[in-house]
Order: C-alpha cells, then sequence, then structure tokens
C-alpha cells in the first residue's frame, strides 16, 4: 500500500467508526548495514520496516493514538478502533490540533536522493576502510566498532482536512572507533563518523585519517590535576553541551517546568553578545534534514539566541498556541507531542568586542585544556537542574606542549558556561549534530582520574 | 479448505506454524546456509503518563515482524521484515543468503522441527489479567497526587508501560518454541524548587510475567521515597571532587556492576577484543569478597524469561566465584566465535534486531556485614544512596552519576551532596569491594546495547569500594 493508498484507507475506516478527524503520520524504510572484524564479514544486515501513528479526534475533541507496524487494511481498522478507545483518556487539560501550517507551502532544497549501492560494494569498501586505518599505524590493533549503512525511506503526514506532505529521501553512515594498544600502556580508543547521502558521498579517507589521528594522539596520556581550568570546547563538544540543555528553549520543556526557561525568558541574557545560536533543520550541510515535522509544519531556520539573549523558543502547534504564537516544526507526533530541535548552528554575531580573541586552540601558548568529546550525555546531564558532570577526551595544553588526558570528567553549570564564554574563534566547523566555532570557557572545573 | 491455505502461507499467531517454518528453512539450507533462525514476533503494548493531576498520554501500540538470521561459517546475515507471508520470509531468506555470497555446494542437513515446547500455554490469558487503561489512570493520578506533600515540588510524573509480547522461534537445529513474555513498569520522578535550589527524585518499578503486580505496587511507600529523596537533595552543596572510600547502596547500586563489569563478561565483547576479562578465565580479577551472578530464572524479576531469544532456556551463571572468574555470558553467536557455551542469553529488543549475549537479572551476592558495618568503617567518604545513569568507554572506563549521595565522617552519615560521578575502570575497581552487605535486593532497569533495549535486573547489597575517583566541583 503507497501513502495515498494508505490516506483513502484511513479516510474509509474513519468513516465506519463515525471519525470526522484524524491525521497520521508513516515512514516507510528499506535499510542496509555492514561490520567487518579483521578483513572479514561479521553481520550483514537488511531490514524494511514501516510504521504508521494515526490520531483521532471523538465527539468531544478529545484526542487518541494508536502506533503500529500492521499497515493491512485490517491493521489500519485496528490502528482507528484503538486510537478512538484512547481518546476516551484523551488529556483534556491542552487540547490539540491540526498545525495551521500544515498546508503552507514547504521551502524544499533539492532532494538528494541516491540509488543503493548493494551490501557487497558497501562490505568491500569497510573492508578496506578496515585494512587502511589498521595499517595507519602500529599501535592501531583493532577496529572494535565500525559499521556502514544507507537507508533509503519515506515520510509522510496527512490530515482529515486534505493536508498531505511526503518526501523520499537516502542517507548514508560510515562510523569507525579504532583502539590502539602499547605495552605498560592503557588501551586508547577514538573514533570518526561521516554521513551523505549515499555510501558513494562519504569521505571515506577523511573518516579514516580522523579516526586514526584522533586515536593515536591519545597514546601519549597523562593524568590530570583536580582544579579549575579555562577550556576550549571544540565545535562538536560545544553543540553536544547545547543539545544536552535545548530544554532551555523548548516551549514543551517550559510548559513542563522542567526547562530552565519560564514563559517571560524571551529577552533574558544568558551569554556574552557575541554570542548567536540558530536552529537551522534546513541547513544545507545537514544531511538528516527533513522539510516538516511531525505534525505537518514546514521546519524553517529560528533563531534561538541573538547577541546572547534569548530570542525564540521551539513550538508544537499545542505550546505554540499556548504561547500565543506560530508553530515553529520541531514536532513530533505522539499521543503527548514532543519537541525537539533539528540542527543547532553556533554563530559569532557582530557585537564581539568583549571577546578574548588572542585565544585560539591553534596558537594560543598559556595553559588550557581542550575538550574534543564529551561522553555519557545521558547520565551526566540534569537538563532540569542546568547541572552537568561529564566524562570527556580531550588535551592538557602546558608550557606550549599538548598532552592527552588520561580520563577525566568536566563538571558546571549551563548557566555559568555561558555566561563565562570569554572567546567565539571565528571559523565554524561542521559536525554531524551541527555547526558550531571553537568555544572559550573561562574556569570550569575538572576532575581527574588518579 | 481456504482457511489451512491461509494458515500454510502467512504465520498466524496461536496456530501451528510448523509446515511453514520447516519450508522456510529447507529453503535457506537448501541455498547454502549453515544455520537457518528465524524470530517471529507479535506485540501489544500500552503506556500511560500522568502529570501533575492529569493523564497526558495514553499510548497504545502493536505491531509484527520477522527476524530472519542466517550462518555461515563464523559470519552471518540478517533481515528483519514486517511481511509474515510465505513469500515475505522466503525473499527475507534470499536476502540473507545473497548478503553473505554464498555459492558453495556444501549442504546442511535439517531434520525438521522438534517436537513444539509452548512456554505460553499458561499465559495466553494474560492480556485479559493486566489492569485496565482506566485502572492503570486512576491509580497513577492518586500516586501523582500523593507525590503533592508541599509546595517545593514543582513537577509530579508518574508513567505506566506494558509490553506484552508473543513470540515464535524456530532454527535448523530443531529449535521450535513459543512463548508470551509480559513486562509491566510503573516510575514516579518530581522536580523540587526553591529559589536557585532545585533537586529531583525518581523511583521506576517493574515486573515480568505477573499480570496483578501493577495493582500490588505501594505507590505510597514509592511516592513517600521519592519525595524524600528530592527533599533531602534540594539544599545539597556540590561534592568535592577526589579519591575516597565509597560504599554503595543495594537494589540500583548494582547498575556499577552491571554497565563496568557485567558488559565485559559478555561474548560479545570478546569478539570484538574489547574485554580486559577474555583470558581471565578461572583467574582473580575481583576482591575474593565478591561473589557476581547472571540468571534468567528469579520469579517475576524483570529480566527473568522462561526462554531466551534463541530458544534457549535461561540458567543461572556465576560469573564470579570468589573474586574468581567464572564464565562469560554466551548466545549462539558467541559460542560458534568465541567457544564459550551459551547460558541461555541470547537477547534483543525486538525482530528488527539479531540477538547477542546480554544480561538477564545480574547482581553480586550478599555478604556478612550490615550497612552500619560499611559506614562505620570509613572515617572520610561518600555513601551513594541512589545512582543515576551511567556509561562506559570503549576502553572500560566508566562513569556513574550519584542522584543522591551523601558525606561520611568518622563513620557517620553527614550531610546530602550533589554533583558526584564515580568515574573508574572495572579492572581497576573490582579488586577493591572489599566488603558486602548482607542486605541483597534487585532493582529493574533497561540496558541498551548492541541488539537493542532489553529489560534486566540489577542488584547488590551494600558493597564498599576502598578507593575510586568522585568527580565534583
Amino acid at each position: 500500500m503507497n501513502s495515498r493508498e494508505i490516506t483513502t484507507q484511513i479516510s474509509k475506516a474513519a468513516d465506519l467508526l463515525n471519525l470526522k478527524k484524524w491525521d497520521y503520520g508513516a515512514s516507510f524504510s528499506n535499510d542496509y548495514s555492514v561490520q567487518v572484524d579483521k578483513g572479514e564479514a561479521k553481520q550483514l544486515k537488511a531490514s524494511q520496516k514501516q510504521i504508521l501513528t494515526i490520531r483521532v479526534w471523538n465527539q468531544s475533541n478529545l484526542v487518541g493514538i494508536t502506533t503500529t507496524s500492521d499497515i493491512s487494511e485490517s491493521g489500519i481498522q485496528k490502528a482507528l478502533k484503538q486510537a478512538n478507545i484512547a481518546s476516551d483518556f484523551g488529556n483534556k487539560n491542552e487540547t490539540t490540533e491540526f498545525s495551521p501550517l500544515a498546508k503552507d507551502p514547504i521551502k524544499v532544497k533539492e532532494v538528494k536522493k541516491r540509488n543503493p549501492v548493494g551490501i557487497k560494494k558497501l562490505l568491500t569498501v569497510l573492508r578496506e576502510a578496515e585494512v587502511k586505518l589498521l595499517e595507519s599505524h602500529e599501535s592501531i590493533k583493532s577496529v572494535p566498532y565500525n559499521g556502514l549503512s544507507e537507508s533509503f525511506f519515506e515520510r509522510v503526514y496527512a490530515n482529515s482536512e486534505g493536508a498531505f506532505r511526503s518526501y523520499s529521501k537516502s542517507q548514508a553512515a560510515l562510523y569507525l572507533y579504532a583502539r590502539a594498544e602499547e605495552k605498560n600502556k592503557k588501551p586508547r580508543s577514538s573514533g570518526s563518523v561521516k554521513l551523505g547521502y549515499g555510501a558513494d558521498d562519504i569521505d571515506i579517507e577523511s573518516c579514516i585519517k580522523e579516526a586514526s589521528n584522533k586515536t593515536i594522539s591519545h597514546l601519549n596520556y597523562s593524568t590530570i590535576k583536580t582544579d579549575k581550568y579555562l577550556i576550549c570546547f571544540s565545535p562538536d563538544s560545544f553543540l553536544t553541551i547545547i543539545n544536552a540543555f535545548s530544554s532551555m528553549f523548548n516551549a514543551r520543556s517550559i510548559i513542563d517546568r522542567v526547562s530552565l526557561s519560564n514563559k517571560n525568558s524571551i529577552g533574558e541574557k544568558l551569554s556574552t553578545e557575541a554570542l548567536n545560536i540558530y536552529d537551522d533543520g534546513l541547513h544545507e550541510k545537514n544531511i538528516s534534514s527533513t522539510p516538516f515535522d511531525g505534525e505537518g509544519t514546514p521546519t524553517k531556520r529560528l533563531c534561538l539566541i541573538n547577541r546572547g539573549r534569548i530570542e525564540n523558543f521551539i513550538h508544537s502547534e499545542s505550546t505554540a498556541r499556548i504561547f500565543k504564537t506560530t508553530p515553529t516544526g520541531h514536532a513530533g507526533l505522539g499521543s503527548k507531542v514532543s519537541v525537539s530541535p533539528d540542527w543547532i548552528v553556533v554563530e559569532k554575531s557582530d557585537e564581539n568586542f568583549d571577546l578574548k580573541t588572542s585565544l585560539d586552540h591553534s596558537t594560543y601558548e598559556g595553559e588550557f585544556v581542550y575538550i574534543e568529546e564529551l561522553n555519557a550525555i545521558h547520565a551526566g546531564v540534569r537538563a532540569s537542574q542546568g547541572s552537568f558532570s561529564l566524562p570527556f577526551d580531550g588535551w592538557l595544553y602546558k608550557n606550549g606542549k599538548k598532552i592527552s588526558i588520561k580520563s577525566a570528567t568536566v563538571a558546571g553549570d549551563i548557566k555559568y558556561l555561558l555566561k563565562n564564554i570569554v572567546n567565539i574563534e571565528s571559523s565554524q566547523e561542521v559536525t554531524t549534530g551541527g555547526i558550531s566555532p571553537h568555544i572559550w570557557v573561562d574556569e570550569l572545573s575538572i576532575t581527574g582520574d588518579a | 479448505m481456504l482457511s489451512s491455505q491461509i494458515k500454510s502461507n502467512e504465520i498466524v499467531f496461536g496456530s501451528c506454524n510448523k509446515d511453514l517454518l520447516e519450508e522456510i528453512i529447507f529453503y535457506g539450507i537448501g541455498l547454502g546456509a549453515d544455520f537457518v533462525e528465524i524470530f517471529i514476533e507479535n506485540t501489544d503494548n500500552s503506556s500511560v503518563l500522568a502529570e501533575e493531576d492529569f493523564i497526558t498520554s495514553v499510548s497504545p501500540s502493536f505491531g509484527r515482524g520477522a527476524g530472519i538470521r542466517i550462518f555461515k561459517g563464523k559470519k552471518d546475515g540478517f533481515v528483519s521484515t514486517n511481511d509474515l507471508t510465505k513469500h515475505g520470509l522466503m525473499r527475507s531468506v534470499s536476502q540473507a543468503i545473497e548478503m553473505l555470497d554464498i555459492t558453495e555446494n556444501k549442504r546442511e542437513v535439517f531434520n525438521g522441527l522438534n517436537k513444539h515446547r509452548d512456554y505460553s500455554l499458561s499465559k495466553k490469558n494474560w492480556i485479559n489479567e493486566v489492569p485496565s487503561i482506566h485502572e492503570i489512570s486512576e491509580k497513577l493520578l492518586v500516586s501523582t497526587k500523593s507525590l503533592k506533600k508541599n509546595n517545593k515540588i514543582i513537577t509530579r510524573k508518574g508513567s505506566y508501560s506494558r509490553n506484552l509480547q508473543e513470540v515464535i522461534i524456530a532454527s535448523s537445529d530443531g529449535t521450535y518454541v513459543s512463548d508470551i513474555r509480559l513486562h509491566q513498569t510503573v516510575g514516579l520522578n518530581v522536580i523540587a524548587s526553591d529559589a536557585q535550589y532545585r533537586s529531583s527524585g525518581s523511583r521506576r518499578f517493574g515486573s515480568s510475567g505477573m499480570p496483578n503486580e501493577f495493582r500490588l505496587w505501594d505507590h505510597e511507600k514509592a511516592s513517600n521515597d521519592v519525595f524524600e529523596s528530592s527533599m533531602n537533595m534540594l539544599y545539597a552543596d556540590y561534592v568535592d571532587a577526589g579519591q575516597m572510600p565509597v560504599v554503595l547502596a543495594n537494589k540500583f547500586g548494582g547498575v556499577i556492576f552491571h554497565e563496568a563489569c557485567g558488559h565485559l563478561l559478555e561474548t560479545t565483547q570478546i569478539e570484538r577484543g574489547t574485554t580486559p576479562f577474555e583470558n581471565k578465565l578461572n583467574e582473580k580479577i575481583a576482591h575474593e569478597s565478591v561473589t557476581a551472578i547472571d540468571e534468567g530464572i528469579s520469579e517475576g524479576s524483570f529480566g527473568s524469561l522462561s526462554v531466551d531469544d534463541e530458544g534457549m532456556e535461561p540458567e543461572k551463571s556465576v560469573l564470579i566465584k570468589d573474586g574468581i572468574l567464572k564464565k562469560f555470558i554466551s548466545d549462539r553467536a558467541g559460542e560458534l566465535r568465541t567457544g564459550h557455551k551459551r547460558t541461555g542469553s541470547g537477547r534483543r529488543q525486538n525482530y528488527s534486531f539479531a540477538a547477542a549475549s546480554r544480561m538477564r537479572n545480574t547482581y553480586i551476592a550478599k555478604g556478612e556485614y550490615s550497612k552500619e558495618d560499611l559506614i562505620n568503617s570509613i572515617s572520610e567518604g561518600l555513601y551513594c544512596k541512589s545512582m543515576g545513569g551511567g556509561s562506559v568507554g570503549a576502553t572500560g572506563q566508566f562513569n556513574f552519576a550519584v542522584e543522591e549521595g551523601y558525606l561520611i565522617k568518622n563513620g557517620k552519615l553527614t550531610n546530602p551532596v550533589k554533583g558526584a560521578t564515580l568515574i573508574g575502570e572495572a579492572k581497576e575497581v573490582m579488586p577493591k569491594i572489599s566488603m558486602c552487605g548482607n542486605d541483597l535486593e534487585l532493582a529493574p532497569g533497561f540496558c541498551g546495547s548492541i541488539s537493542g533495549s532489553v529489560n534486566v535486573t540489577v542488584g547488590q547489597p551494600h558493597i564498599k569500594v576502598d578507593s575510586i575517583t568522585v568527580g565534583g566541583r
């Protein structure tokens, strides 16, 4: 059944149940992936998936929902019945409606959809990549975590008022995590992830080089003294921390009182005037971009922080209605509609006179800690309290030397961190999670593992 | 006539599918596979969320699908699909065979499926015995109401989820089993706030195979516990970082053993070459006070199962006995690739994952000391009453957040402290667990790894670690 046929089926089944108002989101995907172990294929995987989420509004305008992987005629009928039953328990305290933007025109960039290269080619490419990575340095003994995958999927949103949106695209991913071992030293591991629209678009050589360089650069390590340090966040690590505390910009979190912000926080100064942060799901470098959200609202670029002050929150239909604004294209379809950011872009604003521009990670000769990658985000971040304590991979720069840090955590408070940004470097870097320059923060606590 | 034709051409739950399954397996073996495994599931799930004094989300979901795994030598191809027709399943087998590039003529022998082992017989009525959405909603609302004990509590949440999974497993070694699994979990969360101070508290409870368990859940005790935890931590200072002895509480304190050591004892880690314990069988890897167990047989525990996802009944595996490594947790691929015998630990989140060696109910066995003995033995240290989440890096370093902690001074519990993180490596910390309490208790959790998220139990008595790095400010 294709997406138009599903819409027709749902419409017919809804009529039988006397359900006048409904919408649905569906996704259909075919995924292929390979893993290797020292030149041998380890696991080869293919999957065909379909997921349908249907919402219905009952006569009291309460919403019920059901999710199913059974997209047969009987499966759709069962899903509608279940959703109708669930609607008896719909949230009376906060109503949900269709997005007023669900029929608005969509600004879609050129859809880059590739053809499958096939499992055999994926395997050949990954085998070669593993060999090259193993050969890149004698201390690299294995590549325990590796994979090359390609996905082809279609997403659909439609509702009973005639909105219908769909798009299909492809995406490929390569990850290589090497393990290096040297006598009388602890094993060290690091890696790289690259995305592309198709397997042929992935920059395999740079993934190998990055995985190798990062792993080798940590071979000579040392403990770090527990203390407060000047910190330089890599683009990747700064984006990680901003995403972890994105509830500050999330209207759903604000309504649920799990955010550090409140309804009146628009205009609140969070950071130096030199800082701008956008959510830009449609950015041309965002390979995972989606033209509309779970409620059919078009995705768009939205300024979250303008010159250090909160400019906008991200919204679903219902949160936007409560805040008396318009949806922003950040909704995820569910019984309780979720809200989440798409792709964060961090920039230096024009108001950057107070920055200490001598702080440049490639030239600064004073002592600082460079945080390359933050780990264990799910465990070490307390978004509702604003605190974090996170293990990281990084280096201590001291006396002109760069020493890998054996094992350490960085701890602090997000509001303190944002307020204590002392430099935003000029050059931005594209990562899998967004775009950011290097960001310098004064005085964060580092605990070393003795 | 029409009915039997339909049955022979599509998997039908609750019916005998032997002929169709045999046909699929014969097809795979005939194409040159060494081994063919079919895992089919039908799920009926439901979740309910109560926030403050309202039900804000009721989410039923259902689905079905199949995962087909083909082995050739030590490599395997896995294909998952929602298409349970004969055509769909055969297409998946063909796809797996093609992926593995099987061309040789050598054929394994398949003698048909063994007698059906049906573990679901006594469980077919579970779906009618579990509480209704109405009943769940009422109890959740009573629970969130009872969390409203003062005006410092600014958010109150109660959540319930029920997963009913019907499975059929058949493979070319003759395995043919059916089962029904039921998991229920309920959790309470609060956030407390006063001026610039904020804290949170949460507890989760869970069971397997016990339809009535939610009705028996003591929500008053749970809400008191969550409330007290959040109040105790509301004005807590940040802990000072450093090396110190710690006492880890029982129940969810066992998450550290699970994450930091348990995963390193799964054969998937041997396959990757990422466990320091690979060649340490029958060697001392922990303090002699430590005996650790992984099993899937404790009645009602969240990680228990009648049969694993590869059709093997779970066993009780003593992983570490008096500090000596005795066993690894193994699945079919683990046995094939590492030689460690299967332990009934082949597990997966659902049909779209190939099974892997995964923990079930994993805990440190009880010792001889009281909780007070452990605390009295420390002049300056940290008591970790409640643990948050954690993770283990690719080289075995772990990091765990302490949700509720108290300083120990001169053998007594003193001030609450927040922001503590425990950092270390299993290889270095296991020999430092010098005292085990006599109060073993288990707690449910979800473990995410190579084959998805599975239900597990973690546990331990109170334990003392002589020295560990505590991250703080």
